[in-house]
């Protein structure tokens, strides 16, 4: 399998997640900068956490149209695999690749700590190697990470199950205190309508390698080589 | 000539920035304080000389850029 990993100025997981992608493919993702209109062919293509450029004027406002961005929405609308971790979820949606829109946290501040997450469907390629209801521990780190969507569109994703993850109580229970940011409906993570694209507030990437302290992000990079390799 | 942009959050759209200022003001004894949304001013120096087309261009920066359709509004001057 390849894989590459987008770098916008300001981006600061993209290092983070190229470990953890060449931990399950057993090479290294190709590293694409922002300024890059072009590049080779891959069967996944990440956009990491971080802050590009500055989080000005909105966060992932600027990176989802540089000159890379137009690539990467060429090749989603095709069907390749896209998986945006927090400013990657902000780009995507900024990007009108996932609906709705990720606003400042509902708390004001900026939330850095773990939280449990519960895997709502493992029909995709990103989380087929998890079990249907999981509780996984991953951290969050941000500030914009409300999820917002018209009724409608929050409708349509629990209708057509593509909800991926929503913040649980370690038990799996949907709290209102499970929630870090006020995101509607406890929404962690979204699909697209062909559930090849996903977004993301929690860091899979940093939970992936029991030097880390634990796994429970490993499973979604196993589960993309399986499927995509 | 200069426009200026002011970007709302639409109504409805939960603003807890906006939130945090009523409360500050109520704190500072400011009484009588309604709801407070917070928004974003942006001003661009255009080369274009023609207020029709200049404002046209600015609609479509607003939709492509200024703003997010999803959860913003936004109201643009045309000045001199």
């Amino acid at each position: 399998m390849k894989a590459a990993v987008i770098v916008f100025p300001a981006s600061n997981c993209d290092r983070d997640v190229a470990v953890a992608l060449a931990a399950s493919m057993g090479r290294d993702p190709l590293m694409v900068w922002h300024r890059d209109a072009d590049f080779p062919a891959v069967d996944l293509i990440v956009l990491p956490g971080g802050f590009s450029y500055g989080d000005y004027l909105r966060a992932g406002a600027m990176a989802a149209r540089s000159p890379v961005m137009a690539e990467v929405i060429r090749r989603a609308r095709r069907g390749v695999p896209v998986l945006g971790i927090c400013n990657g979820f902000q780009i995507l949606t900024e990007a009108g690749l996932l609906p709705g829109a990720l606003m400042r946290n509902a708390g004001l501040a900026f939330v850095c700590r773990d939280v449990h997450i519960r895997v709502e469907t493992t029909d995709s390629v990103f989380t087929r190697r998890y079990a249907k209801g999981a509780i996984l521990r991953i951290p969050v780190a941000h500030h914009d990470g409300n999820y917002f969507a018209d009724r409608a569109t929050l409708e349509a994703l629990e209708g057509d199950g593509r909800i991926a993850f929503r913040y649980v109580e370690p038990d799996g229970r949907v709290t209102a205190a499970a929630n870090p940011n006020g995101a509607a409906r406890n929404i962690a993570g979204i699909f697209n309508t062909t559930r090849t694209v996903l977004g993301l507030m929690p860091h899979p990437e940093r939970l992936a390698d029991p030097l880390l302290g634990g796994t429970d992000g490993r499973a979604m990079f196993d589960g993309l080589v399986e499927a995509l390799a | 000539m200069k426009a200026r942009v002011h970007v709302t959050l639409k109504k409805g759209v939960l603003d807890p920035q906006g939130q945090a200022i009523a409360h500050a003001l109520g704190t500072l004894g400011f009484a009588g304080v309604g709801d407070v949304r917070q928004g974003k001013y942006i001003e661009i120096e255009l080369a274009e000389t023609d207020r029709a087309t200049a404002r046209a261009r600015v609609e479509k920066m607003c939709a492509q850029l200024l703003a997010n359709p999803v959860i913003e509004d936004y109201a643009i001057e045309i000045a001199e």
